[in-house]
Protein backbone atom coordinates (compact mmCIF):
# COMPACT_ATOMS: atom_id res chain seq x y z
CA UNK A 1 0.00 0.00 0.00
CA UNK A 2 1.41 3.35 -0.97
CA UNK A 3 1.02 6.08 1.57
CA UNK A 4 -0.95 9.13 0.40
CA UNK A 5 1.35 12.10 -0.04
CA UNK A 6 0.59 14.79 2.50
CA UNK A 7 1.58 18.40 1.96
CA UNK A 8 0.40 19.75 5.30
CA UNK A 9 0.53 18.86 8.96
CA UNK A 10 -1.81 19.60 11.85
CA UNK A 11 -0.41 21.40 14.86
CA UNK A 12 -2.36 22.26 18.00
CA UNK A 13 -1.70 25.59 19.64
CA UNK A 14 -2.59 26.35 23.24
CA UNK A 15 -2.08 29.48 25.21
CA UNK A 16 -2.44 30.15 28.90
CA UNK A 17 -2.80 33.76 29.88
CA UNK A 18 -3.20 35.97 32.87
CA UNK A 19 -6.19 38.31 32.75
CA UNK A 20 -6.14 41.56 34.70
CA UNK A 21 -9.78 42.44 35.21
CA UNK A 22 -9.25 46.10 36.06
CA UNK A 23 -10.80 48.20 38.79
CA UNK A 24 -14.44 48.33 37.63
CA UNK A 25 -14.70 44.65 36.73
CA UNK A 26 -12.94 43.61 39.93
CA UNK A 27 -15.45 45.56 42.02
CA UNK A 28 -18.32 44.10 40.01
CA UNK A 29 -17.09 40.52 40.31
CA UNK A 30 -16.42 40.80 44.05
CA UNK A 31 -20.11 41.76 44.43
CA UNK A 32 -21.22 38.96 42.10
CA UNK A 33 -19.41 36.59 44.49
CA UNK A 34 -21.88 37.84 47.14
CA UNK A 35 -24.87 37.32 44.82
CA UNK A 36 -25.26 41.01 43.99
CA UNK A 37 -25.37 42.68 40.57
CA UNK A 38 -23.84 46.13 41.00
CA UNK A 39 -23.97 48.54 38.05
CA UNK A 40 -22.17 51.83 37.47
CA UNK A 41 -23.87 55.04 36.38
CA UNK A 42 -22.55 57.75 34.05
CA UNK A 43 -22.42 61.10 35.88
CA UNK A 44 -23.18 62.92 32.62
CA UNK A 45 -25.89 61.01 30.72
CA UNK A 46 -27.04 58.77 33.60
CA UNK A 47 -26.61 55.58 31.51
CA UNK A 48 -26.42 52.52 33.76
CA UNK A 49 -23.85 49.88 32.81
CA UNK A 50 -23.86 46.27 33.97
CA UNK A 51 -21.37 44.70 33.81
CA UNK A 52 -19.59 48.04 34.28
CA UNK A 53 -16.36 48.78 32.41
CA UNK A 54 -15.46 51.85 34.45
CA UNK A 55 -16.41 54.43 31.84
CA UNK A 56 -19.27 55.56 29.61
CA UNK A 57 -18.44 55.12 25.90
CA UNK A 58 -21.07 57.75 25.02
CA UNK A 59 -19.56 60.52 27.15
CA UNK A 60 -15.97 59.34 27.64
CA UNK A 61 -16.11 59.88 31.38
CA UNK A 62 -15.43 57.59 34.34
CA UNK A 63 -18.41 55.91 36.01
CA UNK A 64 -17.88 56.04 39.78
CA UNK A 65 -21.43 55.87 41.21
CA UNK A 66 -22.52 52.30 41.94
CA UNK A 67 -26.04 50.98 42.29
CA UNK A 68 -27.33 47.49 42.94
CA UNK A 69 -29.77 46.15 40.36
CA UNK A 70 -32.30 43.36 40.83
CA UNK A 71 -31.69 39.99 39.17
CA UNK A 72 -34.83 40.44 37.05
CA UNK A 73 -35.08 41.87 33.57
CA UNK A 74 -36.33 41.28 30.04
CA UNK A 75 -35.11 39.68 26.82
CA UNK A 76 -33.91 42.38 24.40
CA UNK A 77 -33.31 39.79 21.68
CA UNK A 78 -31.98 36.26 21.36
CA UNK A 79 -30.94 33.46 19.06
CA UNK A 80 -31.30 29.72 19.36
CA UNK A 81 -27.97 28.09 18.54
CA UNK A 82 -28.51 24.79 16.72
CA UNK A 83 -24.95 23.89 15.81
CA UNK A 84 -22.12 22.72 18.05
CA UNK A 85 -19.48 25.42 18.41
CA UNK A 86 -15.90 24.13 18.40
CA UNK A 87 -14.44 24.42 21.90
CA UNK A 88 -17.81 25.20 23.52
CA UNK A 89 -19.09 22.57 25.98
CA UNK A 90 -22.79 23.62 25.82
CA UNK A 91 -24.88 21.09 23.88
CA UNK A 92 -27.21 22.66 21.26
CA UNK A 93 -29.92 23.68 20.85
CA UNK A 94 -29.51 26.41 23.44
CA UNK A 95 -30.64 30.02 23.77
CA UNK A 96 -28.14 32.85 23.74
CA UNK A 97 -30.10 35.87 24.94
CA UNK A 98 -29.40 39.54 25.42
CA UNK A 99 -30.64 40.08 28.97
CA UNK A 100 -31.52 43.65 29.97
CA UNK A 101 -31.65 43.86 33.77
CA UNK A 102 -34.29 46.18 35.20
CA UNK A 103 -32.68 49.62 35.48
CA UNK A 104 -29.79 48.86 33.10
CA UNK A 105 -29.08 50.56 29.77
CA UNK A 106 -27.02 47.77 28.17
CA UNK A 107 -27.65 44.03 27.89
CA UNK A 108 -25.37 41.07 28.48
CA UNK A 109 -25.46 37.56 27.02
CA UNK A 110 -26.76 34.69 29.12
CA UNK A 111 -28.72 31.47 28.79
CA UNK A 112 -32.50 31.00 29.14
CA UNK A 113 -33.96 27.72 30.34
CA UNK A 114 -37.08 26.29 32.04
CA UNK A 115 -39.20 27.13 28.96
CA UNK A 116 -39.93 25.60 25.54
CA UNK A 117 -37.51 27.24 23.13
CA UNK A 118 -40.38 28.04 20.76
CA UNK A 119 -42.06 30.16 23.46
CA UNK A 120 -39.17 32.58 23.99
CA UNK A 121 -39.79 36.08 22.64
CA UNK A 122 -38.41 39.60 22.63
CA UNK A 123 -39.76 41.50 25.66
CA UNK A 124 -40.25 38.36 27.81
CA UNK A 125 -39.69 38.97 31.56
CA UNK A 126 -36.97 36.80 33.13
CA UNK A 127 -35.24 36.22 36.45
CA UNK A 128 -31.82 34.79 37.29
CA UNK A 129 -31.53 31.23 38.58
CA UNK A 130 -28.47 31.14 40.84
CA UNK A 131 -26.20 28.22 41.55
CA UNK A 132 -25.99 26.93 45.11
CA UNK A 133 -24.30 29.57 47.25
CA UNK A 134 -21.46 27.21 48.11
CA UNK A 135 -20.49 27.19 44.41
CA UNK A 136 -20.31 30.97 44.00
CA UNK A 137 -17.14 32.61 42.77
CA UNK A 138 -16.12 35.84 41.08
CA UNK A 139 -17.96 35.01 37.86
CA UNK A 140 -21.31 35.55 36.14
CA UNK A 141 -21.44 31.76 35.98
CA UNK A 142 -22.91 32.06 39.50
CA UNK A 143 -26.10 32.53 37.50
CA UNK A 144 -26.93 29.18 35.90
CA UNK A 145 -29.42 30.72 33.49
CA UNK A 146 -32.46 32.98 33.38
CA UNK A 147 -36.01 31.66 33.56
CA UNK A 148 -39.34 33.28 32.65
CA UNK A 149 -41.18 35.02 35.50
CA UNK A 150 -44.61 34.63 33.90
CA UNK A 151 -45.26 38.38 34.08
CA UNK A 152 -46.62 40.28 31.06
CA UNK A 153 -44.07 41.03 28.33
CA UNK A 154 -42.59 44.52 28.20
CA UNK A 155 -42.93 46.70 25.11
CA UNK A 156 -39.56 46.57 23.25
CA UNK A 157 -39.54 50.39 23.16
CA UNK A 158 -38.33 50.24 26.79
CA UNK A 159 -34.94 49.08 25.46
CA UNK A 160 -34.40 52.40 23.69
CA UNK A 161 -32.00 54.64 25.61
CA UNK A 162 -33.64 57.74 27.04
CA UNK A 163 -31.20 60.45 28.00
CA UNK B 1 -10.49 66.41 -2.96
CA UNK B 2 -9.21 62.88 -3.47
CA UNK B 3 -6.84 62.30 -6.34
CA UNK B 4 -6.35 58.56 -6.43
CA UNK B 5 -7.65 55.80 -8.65
CA UNK B 6 -7.62 52.04 -8.75
CA UNK B 7 -5.75 50.99 -11.89
CA UNK B 8 -5.69 47.24 -11.34
CA UNK B 9 -7.70 44.64 -9.40
CA UNK B 10 -6.58 41.03 -8.94
CA UNK B 11 -8.49 38.22 -7.29
CA UNK B 12 -7.78 34.53 -6.75
CA UNK B 13 -10.36 31.82 -7.25
CA UNK B 14 -12.20 31.51 -3.93
CA UNK B 15 -12.47 27.98 -2.57
CA UNK B 16 -13.01 26.14 0.71
CA UNK B 17 -9.44 24.84 0.67
CA UNK B 18 -6.63 26.25 -1.44
CA UNK B 19 -4.21 23.39 -0.73
CA UNK B 20 -2.39 24.16 -3.98
CA UNK B 21 -0.76 27.29 -2.49
CA UNK B 22 0.84 28.50 0.73
CA UNK B 23 -0.28 31.78 2.27
CA UNK B 24 2.54 33.52 0.42
CA UNK B 25 1.52 31.86 -2.84
CA UNK B 26 -2.11 32.84 -2.32
CA UNK B 27 -1.41 36.57 -1.85
CA UNK B 28 1.10 36.55 -4.72
CA UNK B 29 -1.48 35.13 -7.13
CA UNK B 30 -3.79 38.08 -6.44
CA UNK B 31 -0.90 40.56 -6.62
CA UNK B 32 0.34 39.22 -9.97
CA UNK B 33 -3.14 39.59 -11.46
CA UNK B 34 -3.57 43.13 -10.07
CA UNK B 35 -0.17 44.27 -11.37
CA UNK B 36 -0.82 42.69 -14.76
CA UNK B 37 -4.19 44.47 -14.95
CA UNK B 38 -2.52 47.75 -13.91
CA UNK B 39 0.34 47.22 -16.39
CA UNK B 40 3.00 48.09 -13.78
CA UNK B 41 6.16 46.34 -12.60
CA UNK B 42 7.77 46.32 -9.15
CA UNK B 43 9.76 49.50 -9.78
CA UNK B 44 6.48 51.41 -9.90
CA UNK B 45 5.36 50.24 -6.43
CA UNK B 46 6.27 52.79 -3.73
CA UNK B 47 4.65 51.11 -0.71
CA UNK B 48 2.72 47.98 0.22
CA UNK B 49 -0.33 47.87 2.50
CA UNK B 50 -1.41 44.44 3.75
CA UNK B 51 -4.67 43.64 5.52
CA UNK B 52 -6.15 40.57 7.13
CA UNK B 53 -8.61 39.66 9.88
CA UNK B 54 -7.64 38.29 13.34
CA UNK B 55 -4.41 36.25 13.41
CA UNK B 56 -6.32 33.66 15.46
CA UNK B 57 -8.19 32.71 12.27
CA UNK B 58 -5.15 30.78 11.08
CA UNK B 59 -2.98 30.76 14.19
CA UNK B 60 -0.16 32.57 12.33
CA UNK B 61 0.87 35.61 14.31
CA UNK B 62 2.00 38.76 12.49
CA UNK B 63 1.91 37.20 9.00
CA UNK B 64 3.23 40.50 7.59
CA UNK B 65 6.68 39.39 8.80
CA UNK B 66 6.83 36.14 6.86
CA UNK B 67 4.98 37.58 3.85
CA UNK B 68 7.43 40.43 3.17
CA UNK B 69 8.96 38.64 0.19
CA UNK B 70 5.69 37.34 -1.25
CA UNK B 71 4.13 40.79 -1.25
CA UNK B 72 7.23 42.47 -2.68
CA UNK B 73 7.78 44.73 0.31
CA UNK B 74 11.54 44.22 0.64
CA UNK B 75 13.10 47.67 0.95
CA UNK B 76 9.72 49.37 0.76
CA UNK B 77 7.36 50.86 3.36
CA UNK B 78 5.00 48.14 4.63
CA UNK B 79 1.98 48.59 6.87
CA UNK B 80 -0.42 45.94 8.11
CA UNK B 81 -4.03 46.95 8.79
CA UNK B 82 -6.47 45.15 11.06
CA UNK B 83 -10.10 46.10 11.68
CA UNK B 84 -11.72 42.63 11.90
CA UNK B 85 -14.11 41.80 9.03
CA UNK B 86 -14.06 45.35 7.69
CA UNK B 87 -10.28 45.13 7.21
CA UNK B 88 -10.41 44.63 3.44
CA UNK B 89 -12.25 47.93 3.14
CA UNK B 90 -10.18 49.91 5.62
CA UNK B 91 -6.97 48.56 4.04
CA UNK B 92 -8.10 49.98 0.68
CA UNK B 93 -8.85 53.33 2.32
CA UNK B 94 -5.44 53.39 4.04
CA UNK B 95 -3.69 52.52 0.76
CA UNK B 96 -5.57 55.25 -1.13
CA UNK B 97 -4.77 57.71 1.70
CA UNK B 98 -1.07 56.99 1.16
CA UNK B 99 -1.46 58.05 -2.48
CA UNK B 100 -3.49 61.11 -1.49
CA UNK B 101 -0.74 62.11 0.96
CA UNK B 102 1.47 62.98 -1.99
CA UNK B 103 4.33 60.89 -0.60
CA UNK B 104 3.65 57.88 -2.82
CA UNK B 105 2.68 57.78 -6.50
CA UNK B 106 1.61 54.15 -6.59
CA UNK B 107 0.69 51.79 -3.77
CA UNK B 108 0.06 48.05 -3.86
CA UNK B 109 -2.51 46.74 -1.42
CA UNK B 110 -3.46 43.14 -0.72
CA UNK B 111 -5.74 41.32 1.70
CA UNK B 112 -6.36 37.63 2.27
CA UNK B 113 -7.62 34.86 4.50
CA UNK B 114 -6.73 31.18 4.34
CA UNK B 115 -9.45 29.98 6.62
CA UNK B 116 -8.96 26.31 5.85
CA UNK B 117 -5.75 26.37 7.89
CA UNK B 118 -7.72 26.75 11.13
CA UNK B 119 -11.28 27.47 12.30
CA UNK B 120 -12.67 31.00 12.37
CA UNK B 121 -15.83 30.03 14.28
CA UNK B 122 -13.62 28.58 17.02
CA UNK B 123 -11.53 31.76 17.01
CA UNK B 124 -14.67 33.89 17.36
CA UNK B 125 -16.15 31.79 20.18
CA UNK B 126 -13.72 31.93 23.10
CA UNK B 127 -14.78 31.65 26.69
CA UNK B 128 -14.37 35.11 28.15
CA UNK B 129 -13.00 35.26 31.69
CA UNK B 130 -15.66 35.33 34.43
CA UNK B 131 -18.55 34.73 32.01
CA UNK B 132 -20.56 31.74 30.85
CA UNK B 133 -19.29 30.21 27.59
CA UNK B 134 -22.10 31.28 25.26
CA UNK B 135 -20.35 32.85 22.26
CA UNK B 136 -21.31 31.03 19.09
CA UNK B 137 -19.41 32.50 16.17
CA UNK B 138 -20.32 35.51 14.05
CA UNK B 139 -23.77 34.13 13.21
CA UNK B 140 -24.54 33.64 16.89
CA UNK B 141 -23.54 37.21 17.58
CA UNK B 142 -25.53 38.84 14.76
CA UNK B 143 -28.66 36.66 14.78
CA UNK B 144 -30.36 38.56 17.66
CA UNK B 145 -30.05 41.81 15.69
CA UNK B 146 -31.59 40.21 12.59
CA UNK B 147 -34.44 38.96 14.78
CA UNK B 148 -34.93 42.48 16.13
CA UNK B 149 -34.97 43.89 12.56
CA UNK B 150 -37.65 41.37 11.57
CA UNK B 151 -39.72 42.26 14.67
CA UNK B 152 -39.30 46.01 14.32
CA UNK B 153 -40.48 46.17 10.71
CA UNK B 154 -42.67 43.06 10.56
CA UNK B 155 -40.62 41.61 7.69
CA UNK B 156 -41.72 38.31 6.10
CA UNK B 157 -39.51 35.25 6.70
CA UNK B 158 -38.77 34.66 3.01
CA UNK B 159 -36.86 37.96 2.59
CA UNK B 160 -33.76 36.25 3.99
CA UNK B 161 -34.23 33.31 1.62
CA UNK B 162 -34.65 35.71 -1.30
CA UNK B 163 -31.31 37.43 -0.60
CA UNK B 164 -29.61 34.03 -0.25
CA UNK B 165 -30.96 32.96 -3.66
CA UNK B 166 -30.25 36.26 -5.45
CA UNK B 167 -26.59 36.39 -4.36
CA UNK B 168 -25.97 32.72 -5.28
CA UNK B 169 -27.58 33.19 -8.72
CA UNK B 170 -25.20 36.14 -9.20
CA UNK B 171 -22.29 33.90 -8.14
CA UNK B 172 -23.09 31.60 -11.08
CA UNK B 173 -22.07 34.54 -13.30
CA UNK B 174 -18.75 34.99 -11.46
CA UNK B 175 -16.23 32.19 -12.14
CA UNK B 176 -14.14 33.23 -9.11
CA UNK B 177 -17.02 32.83 -6.62
CA UNK B 178 -16.66 30.01 -4.09
CA UNK B 179 -20.26 28.75 -3.89
CA UNK B 180 -21.70 27.58 -7.20
CA UNK B 181 -25.21 26.23 -6.59
CA UNK B 182 -27.11 25.80 -9.87
CA UNK B 183 -30.87 25.62 -9.43
CA UNK B 184 -30.89 27.26 -6.00
CA UNK B 185 -34.34 28.57 -5.04
CA UNK B 186 -36.17 29.74 -1.93
CA UNK B 187 -37.46 26.26 -1.18
CA UNK B 188 -33.92 24.85 -1.17
CA UNK B 189 -32.76 27.60 1.23
CA UNK B 190 -35.79 27.13 3.50
CA UNK B 191 -35.12 23.40 3.78
CA UNK B 192 -31.51 23.77 4.90
CA UNK B 193 -30.79 23.30 8.62
CA UNK B 194 -31.31 26.11 11.10
CA UNK B 195 -27.93 27.34 12.43
CA UNK B 196 -28.66 30.38 14.56
CA UNK B 197 -32.38 31.23 14.55
CA UNK B 198 -33.64 32.94 12.42
CA UNK B 199 -30.71 32.08 10.16
CA UNK B 200 -30.52 28.92 8.06
CA UNK B 201 -27.43 27.25 6.56
CA UNK B 202 -27.81 28.73 3.08
CA UNK B 203 -28.53 32.18 4.54
CA UNK B 204 -25.00 32.23 5.92
CA UNK B 205 -21.62 32.91 4.27
CA UNK B 206 -19.16 30.11 3.51
CA UNK B 207 -15.65 29.84 4.92
CA UNK B 208 -13.21 30.51 2.07
CA UNK B 209 -9.56 30.77 1.13
CA UNK B 210 -8.62 33.62 -1.14
CA UNK B 211 -6.89 36.95 -1.71
CA UNK B 212 -7.66 40.24 -3.39
CA UNK B 213 -5.14 42.92 -4.44
CA UNK B 214 -5.34 46.38 -5.97
CA UNK B 215 -2.90 48.88 -7.43
CA UNK B 216 -3.84 52.44 -6.49
CA UNK B 217 -2.13 55.37 -8.15
CA UNK B 218 -2.33 59.11 -8.74
CA UNK B 219 -3.06 60.74 -12.07
CA UNK B 220 0.45 60.12 -13.48
CA UNK B 221 -0.43 56.49 -14.19
CA UNK B 222 -4.20 56.57 -13.86
CA UNK B 223 -4.86 59.03 -16.66
CA UNK B 224 -3.48 56.58 -19.24
CA UNK B 225 -5.39 53.61 -17.87
CA UNK B 226 -8.95 52.29 -17.50
CA UNK B 227 -9.16 53.68 -13.97
CA UNK B 228 -11.77 53.71 -11.22
CA UNK B 229 -11.46 57.15 -9.62
CA UNK B 230 -12.16 57.34 -5.90
CA UNK B 231 -14.77 60.04 -5.30
CA UNK B 232 -15.30 59.53 -1.58
CA UNK B 233 -13.84 57.24 1.10
CA UNK B 234 -14.19 56.98 4.87
CA UNK B 235 -13.96 54.69 7.88
CA UNK B 236 -15.85 54.90 11.17
CA UNK B 237 -15.98 53.00 14.44
CA UNK B 238 -18.28 53.01 17.44
CA UNK B 239 -18.12 51.79 21.03
CA UNK B 240 -19.01 48.13 21.46
CA UNK B 241 -20.74 48.33 24.85
CA UNK B 242 -22.37 51.74 24.77
CA UNK B 243 -25.80 52.69 26.05
CA UNK B 244 -28.08 53.75 23.23
CA UNK B 245 -26.23 51.74 20.60
CA UNK B 246 -28.55 50.41 17.87
CA UNK B 247 -26.90 47.48 16.13
CA UNK B 248 -29.84 47.11 13.76
CA UNK B 249 -28.98 50.55 12.36
CA UNK B 250 -25.53 51.50 13.67
CA UNK B 251 -24.63 55.19 13.91
CA UNK B 252 -21.11 54.46 12.62
CA UNK B 253 -22.52 53.04 9.39
CA UNK B 254 -24.91 55.96 8.91
CA UNK B 255 -22.17 58.53 9.49
CA UNK B 256 -19.63 56.77 7.26
CA UNK B 257 -22.13 56.60 4.38
CA UNK B 258 -23.13 60.25 4.81
CA UNK B 259 -19.45 61.20 4.74
CA UNK B 260 -18.65 59.46 1.44
CA UNK B 261 -21.86 60.75 -0.21
CA UNK B 262 -20.95 64.31 0.79
CA UNK B 263 -17.42 63.87 -0.59
CA UNK B 264 -18.79 62.50 -3.86
CA UNK B 265 -21.55 65.10 -4.12
CA UNK B 266 -24.27 62.45 -3.89
CA UNK B 267 -27.58 63.63 -2.44
CA UNK B 268 -29.78 60.68 -3.46
CA UNK B 269 -27.78 57.44 -3.27
CA UNK B 270 -30.69 55.32 -4.54
CA UNK B 271 -30.80 57.33 -7.78
CA UNK B 272 -27.17 58.39 -8.18
CA UNK B 273 -25.34 55.13 -7.38
CA UNK B 274 -25.61 52.60 -10.20
CA UNK B 275 -24.68 49.49 -8.22
CA UNK B 276 -23.10 48.50 -4.91
CA UNK B 277 -21.02 45.71 -3.40
CA UNK B 278 -22.16 45.67 0.22
CA UNK B 279 -20.87 43.40 3.02
CA UNK B 280 -23.75 40.95 3.54
CA UNK B 281 -22.42 37.84 5.32
CA UNK B 282 -25.89 36.87 6.54
CA UNK B 283 -28.99 37.28 4.37
CA UNK B 284 -30.87 39.79 6.54
CA UNK B 285 -28.02 42.28 6.38
CA UNK B 286 -29.10 43.26 2.85
CA UNK B 287 -32.33 44.98 3.95
CA UNK B 288 -30.66 46.23 7.14
CA UNK B 289 -27.83 47.91 5.21
CA UNK B 290 -30.18 49.27 2.52
CA UNK B 291 -31.65 51.34 5.34
CA UNK B 292 -28.43 52.02 7.26
CA UNK B 293 -26.73 53.36 4.10
CA UNK B 294 -29.67 55.66 3.29
CA UNK B 295 -30.84 53.89 0.12
CA UNK B 296 -34.36 54.02 1.61
CA UNK B 297 -36.26 54.96 4.76
CA UNK B 298 -36.27 52.79 7.87
CA UNK B 299 -38.51 49.74 7.46
CA UNK B 300 -38.43 49.98 3.64
CA UNK B 301 -35.30 47.87 3.04
CA UNK B 302 -37.03 44.50 2.99
CA UNK B 303 -39.59 45.88 0.53
CA UNK B 304 -36.82 46.84 -1.90
CA UNK B 305 -35.39 43.33 -1.61
CA UNK B 306 -38.87 41.83 -2.02
CA UNK B 307 -39.59 43.66 -5.27
CA UNK B 308 -36.22 42.70 -6.79
CA UNK B 309 -34.65 46.17 -6.64
CA UNK B 310 -31.27 44.67 -5.64
CA UNK B 311 -31.07 42.19 -8.54
CA UNK B 312 -28.56 42.88 -11.34
CA UNK B 313 -31.35 44.31 -13.51
CA UNK B 314 -32.93 46.18 -10.58
CA UNK B 315 -32.89 49.83 -9.49
CA UNK B 316 -29.99 49.41 -7.09
CA UNK B 317 -28.12 46.14 -7.77
CA UNK B 318 -26.40 44.74 -4.64
CA UNK B 319 -23.58 42.17 -4.77
CA UNK B 320 -23.46 41.35 -8.44
CA UNK B 321 -20.35 39.19 -7.80
CA UNK B 322 -22.30 36.93 -5.44
CA UNK B 323 -21.12 38.89 -2.42
CA UNK B 324 -19.87 37.65 0.93
CA UNK B 325 -22.70 35.10 0.89
CA UNK B 326 -20.89 33.33 -1.98
CA UNK B 327 -17.20 33.88 -1.11
CA UNK B 328 -15.83 34.79 2.32
CA UNK B 329 -12.08 34.82 2.82
CA UNK B 330 -12.77 37.18 5.74
CA UNK B 331 -9.70 39.43 5.58
CA UNK B 332 -10.19 39.92 1.83
CA UNK B 333 -13.99 40.13 1.81
CA UNK B 334 -14.08 43.91 2.25
CA UNK B 335 -11.48 44.53 -0.45
CA UNK B 336 -13.38 42.25 -2.83
CA UNK B 337 -16.38 44.60 -2.38
CA UNK B 338 -14.19 47.65 -3.05
CA UNK B 339 -12.45 45.99 -6.01
CA UNK B 340 -15.66 44.68 -7.56
CA UNK B 341 -17.08 48.23 -7.44
CA UNK B 342 -14.02 49.30 -9.49
CA UNK B 343 -14.52 46.46 -11.99
CA UNK B 344 -18.13 47.59 -12.51
CA UNK B 345 -17.34 51.22 -13.33
CA UNK B 346 -14.47 50.20 -15.63
CA UNK B 347 -16.72 47.70 -17.44
CA UNK B 348 -14.52 44.71 -16.50
CA UNK B 349 -17.03 42.68 -14.47
CA UNK B 350 -17.72 40.13 -17.20
CA UNK B 351 -20.98 38.22 -16.97
CA UNK B 352 -22.01 40.03 -13.77
CA UNK B 353 -21.51 43.49 -15.26
CA UNK B 354 -24.27 46.05 -14.67
CA UNK B 355 -24.99 47.78 -17.98
CA UNK B 356 -23.76 51.35 -18.01
CA UNK B 357 -22.44 51.42 -14.44
CA UNK B 358 -20.63 54.75 -13.93
CA UNK B 359 -20.79 55.18 -10.16
CA UNK B 360 -20.45 52.27 -7.70
CA UNK B 361 -20.11 51.81 -3.96
CA UNK B 362 -17.92 49.40 -1.97
CA UNK B 363 -18.73 48.70 1.69
CA UNK B 364 -17.41 46.59 4.56
CA UNK B 365 -18.25 46.16 8.22
CA UNK B 366 -16.62 44.17 10.95
CA UNK B 367 -16.15 43.34 14.60
CA UNK B 368 -19.37 43.55 16.57
CA UNK B 369 -20.73 45.77 13.74
CA UNK B 370 -18.64 48.61 15.10
CA UNK B 371 -16.10 49.05 12.27
CA UNK B 372 -17.17 50.49 8.91
CA UNK B 373 -15.28 51.28 5.69
CA UNK B 374 -16.77 52.56 2.44
CA UNK B 375 -15.92 54.18 -0.84
CA UNK B 376 -17.51 55.54 -4.00
CA UNK B 377 -15.75 55.03 -7.35
CA UNK B 378 -16.49 56.46 -10.78
CA UNK B 379 -15.09 56.06 -14.29
CA UNK B 380 -14.92 59.86 -14.56
CA UNK B 381 -12.02 61.74 -13.00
Amino acid sequence: MSEEKKDFFVSDISLSYQYTAGNATTRFLNKVAEGKLVAQKCPKCSAVYVPPRGSCPRCGVATEEELELPDTGAVESFTIVHIPIPGNPIVPPYVSAMIRLDGADISFLHLIQEIDLADIRIGMRVQAVWKDKSDWGTTLENIKWFKPTGEDDVDPSVFKFKE
Amino acid sequence: MIEAAVIGVGQTKYEAKRRDVSMGGLVRKAIDKAMFAADVDWDAIDAVILGKAPDMFEGVMMPELSLVDAIGANGKPLLRVHTAGSVGGSTAVIAASHVCSGNFDTVLTVTYEKQSESNATWALSPKYPYSPHINAGAGGYFAPYMREYIRRYDAPENIGWKVAVKDRLNALKNPLAHLQIPGIDEKMVAETPMLWEPLRYLESCPSSDGACAMVISNKKLAESRNAAWIKGMAVRSEGTLSAGRDEVNPQGGQDCAKDIYDQAGITNPFKEIDCAEIYVPFSWYEPMWLENLHFCDLGEGWKLTERGATEIEGDIPFNMSGGVLSSNPIGASGMIRFGEACLQVTNQAGDHQVDGANVAMGHAYGGAAQFFAMWIVSNKK
